[in-house]
């Protein structure tokens, strides 16, 4: 294989050119995120499943914070024996990242006696350690909520003084701030706390398989696992049960296509007590089902349903008119159900001793016990937590506008943390003198010119890959997670121009036209029966796979929420396609063929 | 001797009696499985008529005292004897229970004077002793046969491949004893696949026992089997039914038995009747079975296996006519795999004390 790189490999870190018109991109990030010259020695995948696009400044706490909640993890915590933590760099805009292995085998030897106890502990306690961690989300959830943005009146309150609080407003800046970034820290550890050793479970009952079932696929193993009442799928559910009150309660012309939500919602305040009492199921549902991202939490933009209703607004109309003429697909629970335990069985069945058997028994009930965390972390982490994050920071950014700091409250994802954190001193001093903030003319222009440096990088194509490829790929995550295999890298490798490569993640062949959407903003363009075409199918899209034909993204493994979601649904689906969104274009026909995992453009 | 000197496929069990491929046969006619209505003639119709051919086994006794490295002598008595078993009068009892057969198999239209029902011909080797194999090459097969005389003779055929120079040559080598020696034939109706090949009941890549390998072309499996094409080639999960692997490879030739054409005798040359023609264009590089005709091999192999409770070699053929699928599969042979059921593989994995041992025994050694 590192015959193979060097002829036809992938460029080297220190070969990537500066994108003409964003040759300043470098200042739009901290120095640890830059490429240092023996990463030419390494191998680096951009990870475009969390970071399909160029990382606006703030954005880039998705990767610094969670970076270093996985590697403590793995590294520090748990002492996993073969894999440190993983590295990540900024290049041109986009995220690379690397997993440091631990090659040694008397050092494999230290850590594992380390390791043993303390991961046995956790699968041991499982459930009950997982109930707590639910209890310790939403406490986080709880406080980062309750967090306030001082608003720095003219002069304090008199009740300050009153009680002797003796404190003014504006130290509460930076304190405030710093508690939203040290709980999404603390959010990340406990994302992490559990989620490494799931994987790892994982990868030994895969492992498991394709020694017994040599040509066993990623997909079979995972539909042996997945469970079905996970609350990521709460949220489509919760939808689906409103838009049948609403064909119930007569109010169904008011769900049509293309409606606006604000314009839905004056409405039904007009409609009497049937309005009323949709409305009241509504809220109920809000809180907190509709705290799901509309994209997977790593970008500012990813708002949630709260935020943006337009997401929730564009399935309902489907809904509602599949449930108006009988044609409402039901979620078949009972027949997934059957199906995941006649197929393990069958699989078992097929082992030929009692000891292989029983070890299957084990590695599968293992992964079992694990997937409710697995799947639903991300409701907790990724959604409930994230989107109240990042509208807290943007309350910050709101307050920094109102005093001239910068244009407007969006403008403040455009700063780093650490920038952030000077602009509240800036502005802590010049509340305290009486003087205008000397931000202002500092940070307009450096905005206008990363706002124009990311339009210029969002057009550029990163390489899948950096540097010499690895001997073995060792990362639990980077296998079930990202899909990325030997395989997968030969694919980037050797692309055939007809046909895009991926992981065979949900069985079936169909024809039909692509929608490519890079963004979810843009999913009010995707019609009845399109081919979706995305980055990566975050949970939140879950409503709009009622309307397509089947599923292609960028980047996932048969893990991956697309894979699970598109299963259920029985539609075909490839994921860890590497570029199917640069490649194919929508209104493209194409043929999905979710048993080999590939996707012709006709 | 009172053994029926031809027997229906149904009837057909004992190996020594009907030989191995009638006694497959006859197993999956057992099974409900389907495969082309047909006849054994037996191992002791083939002892009956050589008593008659070989008055007191004066020539087959020559053909055990000759010494393997005589070729020349082998190929002399072999050519004699195989004269004698095809041109000698049959004993009346052999000759009528074989042309009753036919008649049977034929149906009521396969009157004396028209050419009659085609069937096929194909010896069933009675030896079960693990040279079978070595001879599969070696006995002759007639496809294509039409009309009672001709079946006849290609039975004689058949019985007289027991002495092609080579399957002598073969066991004088071995020193095994010439008396007792027999060979069964089975005659069933003749089958005009659209395609044919053959499945495993395991991967023969890599021994995977979760799936079905299937390899098909146009035509008759002949061509598949002599190598003529590089046949097109599938993987089916038992379990899901999913195709997981497909490879569709230019099917440049195409064997085919000639249509409705009465075939009077077969040739002399032993050579089958079966015509090699250029695929047409538009069927070269097209898949020769439809996922649906895919799936339903795959169940049929399973079945097989099933009854057999071993993993299984299957030569199929798809027919023309009905509208399912699985209506238009038929067996031709079944015979246990050999290759992966000898291989000795150690367990995937074996329980441990707690579940999570297995997750800290992989993460304790590099992956």
């Amino acid at each position: 294989m590192a015959e193979q790189t060097e002829q036809a490999g992938f460029p080297l870190p220190s070969q990537i050119a500066d994108v003409p018109g964003a040759e300043n991109w470098r200042s739009m990030y901290r120095y640890f995120t830059r490429l240092a010259p023996d990463d030419d020695k390494r191998f680096w995948f951009y990870n475009s499943m969390h970071f399909p696009e160029p990382m606006p400044a703030f954005d880039t706490i998705t990767a610094e914070i969670p970076y270093s909640a996985i590697g403590a993890n793995t590294a520090r915590l748990f002492v996993f024996p073969t894999t440190l933590g993983i590295e990540h760099r900024i290049v041109n805009g986009r995220v690379y990242i690397t997993a440091n292995p631990v090659l040694d085998p008397a050092e494999i030897e230290r850590r594992a006696a380390e390791f043993g106890p303390r991961a046995a502990y956790y699968f041991e306690h499982w459930d009950s350690l997982y109930e707590g961690w639910k209890d310790r989300l939403r406490a986080l959830i709880t406080e980062i909520e309750a967090i306030e943005v001082p608003d720095l009146p003219e002069w304090e309150d008199a009740s300050v003084v009153f009680a002797a609080k003796g404190i003014a407003q504006n130290h509460y800046l930076r304190e405030n701030f710093h508690r939203v970034i040290a709980l999404y820290s603390k959010m990340w550890h406990h994302h992490t706390e559990m989620l490494m050793l799931g994987y790892g479970a994982y990868v030994v009952f895969f492992q498991f398989c394709q020694q017994a079932f040599p040509e066993i696929s990623d997909q079979t193993v995972a539909r042996m696992v997945a469970g079905i009442d996970v609350i990521m799928y709460r949220p489509d559910d919760e939808l689906r049960g409103l838009a049948r009150l609403a064909v119930e309660l007569g109010l169904g012309d008011l769900f049509t296509e293309g409606c606006v939500a604000a314009d839905v919602l004056t409405a039904l305040e007009g409609r009497g007590a049937a309005g009323e009492a949709w409305l009241a199921a509504f809220d109920e549902a809000r809180d907190p089902w509709f705290h799901i991202s509309s994209g997977d939490g790593f970008y500012h933009h990813h708002l949630s349903w709260n935020d943006d209703l337009t997401v929730p607004f564009t399935a309902l109309p489907s809904y509602v008119a599949a449930i108006a003429a009988g044609t409402m697909p039901v979620r078949p629970t009972g027949k997934l159900r059957a199906e995941r335990e006649r197929i393990a069985n069958g699989y078992r069945g097929l082992l030929p001793t009692d000891d292989e058997k029983a070890a299957f028994d084990q590695m599968l009930g293992l992964c079992r016990l694990v997937f409710p965390f697995v799947e639903d972390h991300k409701f907790y982490c990724e959604h409930w937590f994230t989107t109240r994050f990042f509208q807290k920071v943007k309350a910050f950014g709101a307050l920094l506008a109102r005093f001239g700091v910068i244009a407007e409250a969006d403008d403040v994802f455009h700063l780093h943390h650490t920038e952030i954190d000077q602009a509240l001193s800036d502005l802590s001093l010049a509340w305290a003198a009486g003087s205008p903030p000397l931000g202002g003319t500092h940070f307009p222009p450096l905005i206008a010119e990363r706002k124009a440096m990311l339009t210029v990088l969002k057009d550029w194509s990163p390489p899948p890959a950096l540097g010499p490829v690895p001997e073995a790929l060792n990362d639990p995550a980077v296998r079930m997670l990202w899909g990325v295999t030997a395989e997968r890298i030969e694919s980037w490798l050797n692309p055939d121009p007809d046909e895009v490569v991926g992981v065979a993640a949900s069985a079936g062949v169909v024809e039909g036209i692509a929608r490519v959407l890079r963004d979810v903003s843009e999913i009010s363009a995707l019609r009845e029966g399109e081919i979706l075409v995305v980055p990566v199918t975050a949970p939140s899209w879950a409503p709009v796979f009622a309307k397509i034909k089947a599923a292609v993204s960028d980047i996932g493994g048969a893990m991956s929420h697309a894979a699970i979601v598109a299963r259920e649904y029985g539609m075909p689906a490839v994921v860890g396609c590497g570029d199917a969104t640069k490649r194919i274009r929508t209104g493209d026909r194409v043929r999905v063929d979710g048993d080999r995992g590939t996707v012709r453009v006709l | 001797m009172s053994s029926p000197l031809v027997l229906p496929l149904a009837e057909a069990g004992a190996a020594a009696e009907v030989g191995g491929k009638g006694a497959s046969l006859g197993e999956l006619v057992r099974a409900g499985l389907p495969v082309p209505p047909g006849f054994v003639v037996t191992a002791g119709a083939f002892t009956a008529a050589m008593t008659a051919i070989d008055r007191g086994g004066a020539l087959r006794a020559s053909v055990e005292a000759l010494a393997a490295s005589d070729i020349e002598s082998i190929a002399r008595v072999s050519a004699a004897l195989r004269a004698q078993i095809i041109g000698a009068p049959l004993p009346s009892p052999v000759a009528d229970a074989i042309t009753t057969g036919y008649a049977t198999l034929a149906g009521p239209t396969g009157s004396a004077g028209s050419a009659g029902a085609a069937v096929a011909v194909r010896s069933s080797a009675t030896m079960e002793d693990g040279s079978a194999a070595s001879f599969a090459g070696l006995q002759d097969t007639y496809l294509g046969v039409s009309g009672a005389d001709a079946v006849l003779e290609s039975v004689r055929r058949c019985w007289a491949s027991l002495y092609n120079t080579e399957s002598v040559a073969y066991r004088r080598r071995l020193g095994m004893p010439e008396p007792g020696l027999a060979m069964a034939v089975v005659v069933q109706r003749m089958v005009r696949p659209r395609a044919a090949g053959v499945m495993f009941t395991r991967s023969p890549v890599s021994g995977d026992r979760s799936v079905v390998a299937i390899e098909g072309t146009w035509g008759l499996g002949s061509a598949l089997v002599s190598g003529d094409v590089t046949p097109d080639a599938f993987i089916v999960s038992k379990i899901t039914s999913e195709i997981t692997a497909r490879r569709v490879s230019a099917k440049i030739k195409i064997h085919q038995v000639p249509p409705n054409g009465p075939v009077a005798s077969p040739p002399p040359s032993g050579a089958p009747p079966v015509t090699v023609a250029d695929t047409p264009a538009g069927l070269r590089d097209v898949p020769c079975l439809t996922d649906h005709e895919i799936r339903a091999l795959a169940a049929m192999a399973c079945r097989v296996e099933a009854r057999y409770g071993a993993a299984q070699d299957i030569e199929w053929a798809l027919l023309d006519g009905a509208d399912l699928p699985n209506e238009r599969i038929v067996l031709l042979q079944s015979r246990p795999e050999t290759v992966w059921a000898a291989r000795d593989q150690g367990p995937a994995g074996t329980p441990k004390p707690r579940p999570a041992d297995h997750v800290l025994a992989i993460f304790g050694k590099p992956l």
